[in-house]
């Protein structure tokens, strides 16, 4: 049978063998914990403790701040040293909540346990968004909003996403293999919050002992479970929806619109614990991998934990690396050190020597059309960066660039080494710049 | 060992590459074309790899040259050039003198290339720029086919008339196909036939561009568009007048179909970027090739249909842009 997938994109090699066979490890906590109080888009959190003050594992630390934001809390309990401004992986220096571990671990008293079954939908969204939780795929987008659409748009149906269709990142597919029962207890929740007729859970077809597994649990139960042809990016929001549905979310709009919502399976699991025990997102699974480090692992890891003692716990680096990215190698950001902290976004920590990095110099456009073919928007990206790099926003615009999903295949495939994607991006900010003037 | 002790790279993402460069598409493009050559110098002898020499060495020679007037980085590595000189000397007939072989070389790579700025930004195939000037300028010299002689064979290349050439001749002279128009397929296909140096094996020409649709450097729409048009359209000619049109099998076994719909009409700086566009480029080049070849002065009609939807090309990509995805059905 022919996998579903969606049309375009590329087949980087995906280099998981580094890591997905190895079981998750408890990382051990770290000298300080770096919380920062801006983890994603929407406003950031208001710190709610003083320095010196001490906190339990759990505690919140961090308010929120209107609609689009969720509290931050805890990893572990501990001193608070410092609330600063300490470098963040944006690339900015930014508001940080600093803790020193105390060793005891000791969860706050405050979280209480509750059967779900009592639960309204309402009530559980509230307990999703006091829990901190966000989209775990590495956007970290607050989950509680997508939670709420308004009335008008029903939800009919549910995908997990399971693709995990970055390179080397193996932390959703080791979730999925350890903790099943953590995501499919999120999954049945999050049916009861849309009220969806169908739920599926879409893995790459690189990952059959989860698609075994998971098909096994949900055999008796009404969630699919869906294998999808490995290709990057089926993991793209827009994409698993047409691989699963075979229909498009509509230019501008949301998946909504037609009826779909999107969850990661990490992000089902962190509901799981936020609905049921009360407990908020304070830990993910990371994927430390790469050709510079010494001893590849999947950790669990406290959010703000620096990058310097993840590569500490990995046995320290192999070799000098060239990048460090936050994030699988496709849509990653560099960082400019180990001494920033993981986020609630963070689902790896990708170190790539030199040799493993595009560095060839610029040539001119070949007109190849590969990053036509690649493109998984159908977008023209040569023509979109040769016109956002002169300048011309309106004829940008024109060509369809705010459409464009940052995925990176132009870039990937393009011979003669153009930044497309980069030129894309500022040529979609230019025409949001400009619309916002207007 | 946490200390990173050499510059580290920032860059937004994505950070991998899949390695191929416009010098490795431009290689795997002219080891393709290894076998057409080989068939060319069997068949044609040295005077075939003295056409391909002094074409190839010219158009590299030709851009060093310009690239330095222009005070500009000398760009010969990335095989462009090269692969230019190839095209062009298979565009030509294995008797060409050596200085029009040369002229040919200046043509394609100065004026077909370099004065609109170079490798990629040349609204024509430079290769077919060049043949066809020298084709209106030196008709006398660019229409002296030879027999071919086998190496070994033992004989010596005699001038005689393209295929294409000798049905035009006769359909002008007695309005009937000639009884010799019937057989010859299999000398056809291995390109045992006058012709242009890489026109006459459509066999090495196959296997060339077999390797590169492995490559994924070719992709199927432009030949597939190009041949299917011109074997329908000439097939419908055959069956209307059997005695004055020749069979479609004759159309694309003889004449530059072959190296024409395979190496220059997917040439991709002069060709549409969508799929759509491809196919929209093929079926053109094959009207305007039939058409030429069954009503035009010309006995052939690849080179100057190739150009011709060339010059559509920009036009073609303005207007068959790919479907956006979530795009509502008719809208940009």
């Amino acid at each position: 049978m022919k996998l579903k997938t969606f049309a375009g994109g590329i087949h980087p090699p995906d280099n998981k063998h580094w890591s997905s066979h190895l079981a998750i490890e408890d990382c051990p906590l770290p000298a300080e914990l770096i919380v920062p109080l801006a983890q994603h888009i929407g406003a950031p959190s208001v710190p709610c403790v003083e320095v010196g003050q001490k906190v339990a594992r759990g505690e919140e630390i961090g308010s929120a701040k209107g609609f689009v934001s969720v509290p931050v809390h805890a990893p572990t309990s501990g001193e608070v040293i410092a609330i600063e401004n300490r470098p963040h992986p944006w690339g900015a220096i930014l508001p940080a909540v600093v803790i020193r571990p105390d060793g005891e671990d000791r969860w706050s008293s405050t979280l209480q346990p509750v059967d779900p079954g009592e639960l309204s939908p309402e009530e559980m969204v509230e307990r999703v968004r006091q829990a901190g939780v966000v989209g775990m795929g590495g956007a970290a987008f607050p989950a509680h909003v997508k939670l709420s659409p308004p009335p008008e748009k029903k939800i009919q149906a549910l995908i997990l996403n399971g693709v995990e269709c970055e390179p080397y990142l193996t932390a959703d597919h080791r979730m999925m293999l350890e903790d099943p029962e953590r995501i499919l207890q999120g999954v049945a929740l999050l049916q009861y919050v849309f009220g969806a007729e169908r739920v599926v859970i879409g893995i790459e077809a690189n990952k059959p002992d989860a698609l075994a597994l998971l098909k096994k649990m949900c055999a008796d139960t009404p969630v699919e479970v869906l294998p999808l042809e490995v290709k990057y990016p089926q993991g793209a929001e827009k994409q698993l929806i047409t691989a699963v549905t075979g229909r498009e979310v509509p230019s501008g709009g949301l998946p909504m619109d037609i009826g779909v919502a999107v969850h990661n399976v990490s992000t089902a699991a962190a509901i799981t614990d936020a609905v049921v025990h009360g407990r908020p997102l304070i830990e993910r699974i990371c994927t430390v991998t790469g050709p510079a480090i010494r001893e590849p692992k999947n950790l669990r890891i406290r959010i703000g934990t620096p990058l310097s003692h993840l590569v500490a716990v990995c046995g320290g680096l192999a070799e000098e690396p060239g990048k460090i990215v936050l994030g699988g190698p496709m849509m990653g950001f560099t960082q400019l050190g180990f001494d920033v902290p993981a986020t609630k976004g963070t689902s790896g920590l990708l170190l790539l020597r030199n040799a493993d990095i595009a560095l060839q110099p610029e040539g001119p456009c070949i007109r190849c059309a590969r990053c036509v073919q690649a493109c998984p928007i159908h977008l023209l990206p040569t023509t979109i960066a040769a016109y956002a790099r002169h300048d011309l926003t309106a004829e940008a615009a024109e060509y369809c660039a705010t459409d464009c999903i940052e995925c990176g295949s132009c870039s990937y495939v393009c011979p003669a080494a153009i930044p497309l994607v980069q030129a894309i991006r500022y040529g979609k900010a230019a025409i949001l710049a400009k619309k916002r003037n207007a | 060992m946490n200390k990173v002790n050499q510059q580290l790279y920032l860059s937004s993402s994505p950070h991998i590459h899949s390695g191929e460069t416009t010098a490795s598409v431009m290689r795997a493009v002219l080891y393709s074309l290894v076998p057409a050559c080989g068939v060319a110098v069997y068949f044609f002898g040295l005077s075939a790899l003295a056409v391909l020499l002094i074409a190839t060495l010219g158009c590299v020679a030709t851009e060093t040259v310009c690239q330095r007037l222009m005070g500009q980085p000398v760009t010969i590595a990335d095989g462009s050039a090269a692969i230019t000189g190839v095209l062009l000397a298979l565009n030509l007939p294995p008797s060409c003198p050596w200085w029009l072989t040369l002229l040919g070389a200046v043509i394609a790579i100065a004026i077909g290339k370099q004065v609109y700025g170079g490798l990629g930004a040349n609204p024509f195939n430079p290769a077919l720029v060049a043949r066809v000037v020298l084709l209106i300028s030196f008709p006398v010299q660019m229409t002296t086919w030879s027999a071919p002689a086998p190496l070994g064979s033992g004989l010596d290349l005699v001038t005689t008339a393209t295929p294409l050439g000798a049905w035009k001749n006769a359909v002008m002279l007695t309005g009937q196909l000639p009884e010799s128009m019937q057989g010859g397929t299999v000398d056809y296909f291995l390109g045992n036939m006058p012709g242009c140096i890489g026109e006459v094996s459509a066999l090495a020409l196959l296997l060339g561009a077999g390797y590169l649709f492995y490559r994924r450097i070719l992709t199927w729409h432009i030949p597939t568009a190009f041949i299917g048009t011109v074997v329908v359209l000439s097939g419908l000619f055959w069956m209307i007048n059997p005695t004055k049109y020749p069979n479609p099998v004759f159309h694309l076994l003889t004449g530059g179909l072959v190296l024409g719909a395979f190496y220059m009409a997917t040439d991709m700086v002069t060709t549409p970027v969508s799929t759509r566009g491809m196919l929209v480029f093929g079926v053109g080049c094959g009207l305007l090739t039939v058409l030429i070849r069954l009503f035009g002065g010309y006995p052939e009609g690849v080179s100057f249909a190739i150009l011709l939807m060339n010059a559509a090309t920009p036009l073609i990509d303005r207007y068959l842009r790919p479907r956006t995805f979530g795009a509502l059905a008719g809208k940009g």
